[in-house]
C-alpha cells in the first residue's frame, strides 16, 4: 500500500502562517452558552478584514521560499489546498503564484478533500517530484474555517495554514521515507453548493471518520515501513479539537510528549487544511538532524494521507530565514465575539 | 465590471515590483519608465524587498466607497528601505499604536471587493514588522 517515488523527495522550504486576532473559546461560550465540560480548544485564530485564504497562503508561500532559497520561477507547480476558496471558479494557485513571481511557466491549482486537501497537494507534488518531471514544485494547506453561529464547530473553526517546497531528497531539510492513503465513503462533515456553513453528524465524526482513518493510515504505514512508534520524535495528527489528535495519539502507541511539538489547535483552532501541515511546520521548528517525524492528516468524507519524514543536517541552517510557527501564535490580539461577527462577515447586510 | 485596470497592475500590487533606472541607479516605485532623477529611460524591472518605515500617516474614519468596511483604518506614507515614498494601508495595528519611524513590511492583503459577484483585489499593505523568536535570541547572544 506503500508510495514511493523513483527518485526520493524531500520538504526543502517551509512556512507558515496564522492571523493576529484570536476569539477566546469562553466568549462563544458567553452568547451561545455551552462550556459546562470543558472548551474543545482554548482560543483560535480568526482572520482579519482583509485576510482570505489567498492571503495567508501567499504569506506561507513567501515563507517557504525564503526557507528554500530558491527563485520563484523555479516552482513547476503552485498547488492550494482549501475548502475555502476566495472564488467558487477561479484558481487561488494562480494569485499565489503571481504574488511568489512563479508566473507563467508553472502549473497552478486549488486542490479540496475537506481538511486533507493540502496533504493531498503534497502527496501528488511528491509524485511530480519524485518522477522528475519537474525539480521544484509548492503546495500550501490553509484555510478560513466556517462554523455556523451557536454550532459546536463556532469554538474551534479557525483560519491558517503552511506551505512546502518539495524537491530532490539531496537538497531537502525533510526527506519522505513513504506516504499511504486510508480513503472510504463516509459522510461524516459536508458543505452543499452555495451553502454557507457545513454540516456535520455529530458523534459520528469521531469513530467512524476521524479515527478509524487516521489510525489505520498511520498503523499500515509504520508496519510497511518496519517502525514503530518510539521510532519517532514526533507525531502529528489532523486536530479538530484538542482530544482527538490526544486520544489517537495515545491509541497508536505515542506518548503525550511526542505529540506536544505539532499540537496547535488549543491556540488556534482547527484551520481545517491548514491543520496537520502547519502542525508540521511547528514540529519542523523544533526538529533536530535525523529526528523521524509522522504526519497524519484527516479529511472528512473521509480520508487520511500518512508521510514518514527524517529531518537532515540542513533544518539548522534553514531554519531561522523565516518566521518561525510559534512568532504567528504568539502574536495574539484577542477579540471579542461582536468583533468577530463582524471580521467573518456574519451579519448579512442586505 | 473593471478587469483590465487591474490586471495591468498586478506585479507591482503582488510584488511590489517597480523599476530600476540603469542610468544611475535610481529605484522607482510606482514603474513609470523615465526616471525622475536623470530622465532616461527606466524600465528594467525590480523587486522591492517590502520593508520599511512609517514616513508620516492619518487615520480615515469615513471611508470611501467601496472601502467602508475597513474603516477606520490607518492610511501611511512607507518610506522603502531602497528609497522610495509608497502610499499604503496598514494593517494588523490599531490606529492608535502607528507612529513615525514605525519599522513596517509588506504584505499582501485584500484591498477591496468589487461587490459579492465581482473581483476581489489584492495589493500590498504594510504591517508592523513581525516579533521574531530568532532575532530576540541573536539579540541575547
Amino acid at each position: 500500500m506503500i508510495m514511493r517515488p523513483s527518485r526520493e523527495v524531500g520538504i526543502v522550504g517551509y512556512g507558515a502562517y496564522v492571523p493576529r486576532y484570536r476569539l477566546p473559546a469562553e466568549e462563544v461560550g458567553r452568547i451561545w452558552g455551552g462550556g459546562q465540560a470543558g472548551y474543545p480548544v482554548r482560543e483560535k485564530s480568526v482572520p482579519g478584514l482583509d485576510e482570505d485564504t489567498t492571503t495567508m497562503a501567499i504569506e506561507a508561500a513567501r515563507n517557504a521560499l525564503r526557507r528554500a532559497g530558491i527563485a520563484a520561477d523555479e516552482l513547476r507547480a503552485v498547488w492550494v489546498g482549501t475548502e475555502s476558496k476566495t472564488y467558487a471558479v477561479k484558481p487561488t494557485g494562480t494569485i499565489v503564484a503571481e504574488a511568489l513571481g512563479a508566473t507563467p511557466h508553472t502549473q497552478a491549482a486549488d486542490w479540496e478533500f475537506a481538511c486533507k486537501a493540502g496533504t493531498e497537494a503534497l502527496q501528488a507534488a511528491i509524485g511530480l517530484v519524485g518522477s522528475e518531471m519537474v525539480r521544484y514544485a509548492l503546495i500550501a494547506g490553509v484555510d478560513a474555517a466556517q462554523g455556523r453561529p451557536g454550532d459546536a464547530l463556532e469554538f474551534t473553526a479557525g483560519a491558517g495554514g503552511a506551505a512546502y517546497i518539495l524537491g530532490p531528497r539531496e537538497e531537502s531539510l525533510a526527506y519522505c521515507e513513504g506516504s499511504l492513503s486510508y480513503v472510504t465513503d463516509t459522510p461524516d462533515f459536508f458543505r452543499r453548493a452555495h451553502e454557507r456553513y457545513p454540516s456535520h453528524g455529530g458523534r459520528f465524526t469521531g469513530e467512524p471518520a476521524y479515527f478509524r482513518h487516521i489510525e489505520r493510515a498511520a498503523t499500515q504505514l509504520m508496519q510497511e515501513l518496519g517502525r514503530k512508534p518510539a521510532d519517532y520524535a514526533t507525531c502529528v495528527l489532523h486536530q479538530p479539537n484538542s482530544k482527538f489528535p490526544a486520544r489517537a495519539g495515545k491509541a497508536l502507541g505515542f506518548t503525550a510528549e511526542q505529540l506536544a511539538a505539532g499540537m496547535l489547535v488549543s491556540d488556534i483552532g482547527n484551520c481545517y487544511a491548514g491543520s496537520s501541515l502547519i502542525g508540521l511546520s511547528a514540529a519542523l521548528d523544533r526538529a533536530r538532524p535525523g529526528d523521524r517525524i509522522l504526519l497524519v492528516s484527516f479529511g472528512s468524507g473521509a480520508g487520511s494521507d500518512a508521510f514518514s519524514f527524517v529531518v537532515t543536517e540542513a533544518i539548522e541552517e534553514r531554519r531561522n530565514r523565516a518566521p518561525l510557527t510559534w512568532d504567528y501564535v504568539r502574536r495574539r490580539h484577542p477579540i471579542d465575539y461582536g468583533t468577530y461577527v463582524r471580521y467573518r462577515q456574519k451579519l448579512r447586510m442586505h | 465590471m473593471r478587469l483590465a485596470p487591474h490586471w495591468r497592475v498586478r506585479a507591482q500590487r503582488l510584488q511590489l515590483r517597480g523599476e530600476v533606472c540603469q542610468c544611475c541607479g535610481e529605484r522607482l516605485f510606482p514603474p513609470r519608465d523615465v526616471c525622475p532623477a536623470c530622465h532616461q529611460p527606466a524600465d528594467k524591472p525590480f523587486a522591492f524587498c517590502g520593508e520599511g518605515t512609517v514616513y508620516s500617516f492619518s487615520t480615515v474614519y469615513e471611508a470611501p466607497k467601496g472601502y467602508e468596511r475597513f474603516g477606520p483604518y490607518t492610511i501611511a506614507l512607507v518610506r522603502l528601505k531602497e528609497g522610495p515614498l509608497v502610499t499604503a494601508q496598514l494593517t494588523d495595528i490599531d490606529p492608535a499604536d502607528v507612529r513615525i519611524g514605525l519599522p513596517v513590511e509588506m504584505v499582501t492583503r485584500v484591498l477591496r471587493e468589487e461587490g459579492e459577484d465581482g473581483m476581489v483585489i489584492y495589493g500590498y499593505k504594510f504591517r508592523p514588522v513581525l516579533e521574531r523568536e530568532a532575532a530576540r535570541e541573536e539579540a541575547r547572544a
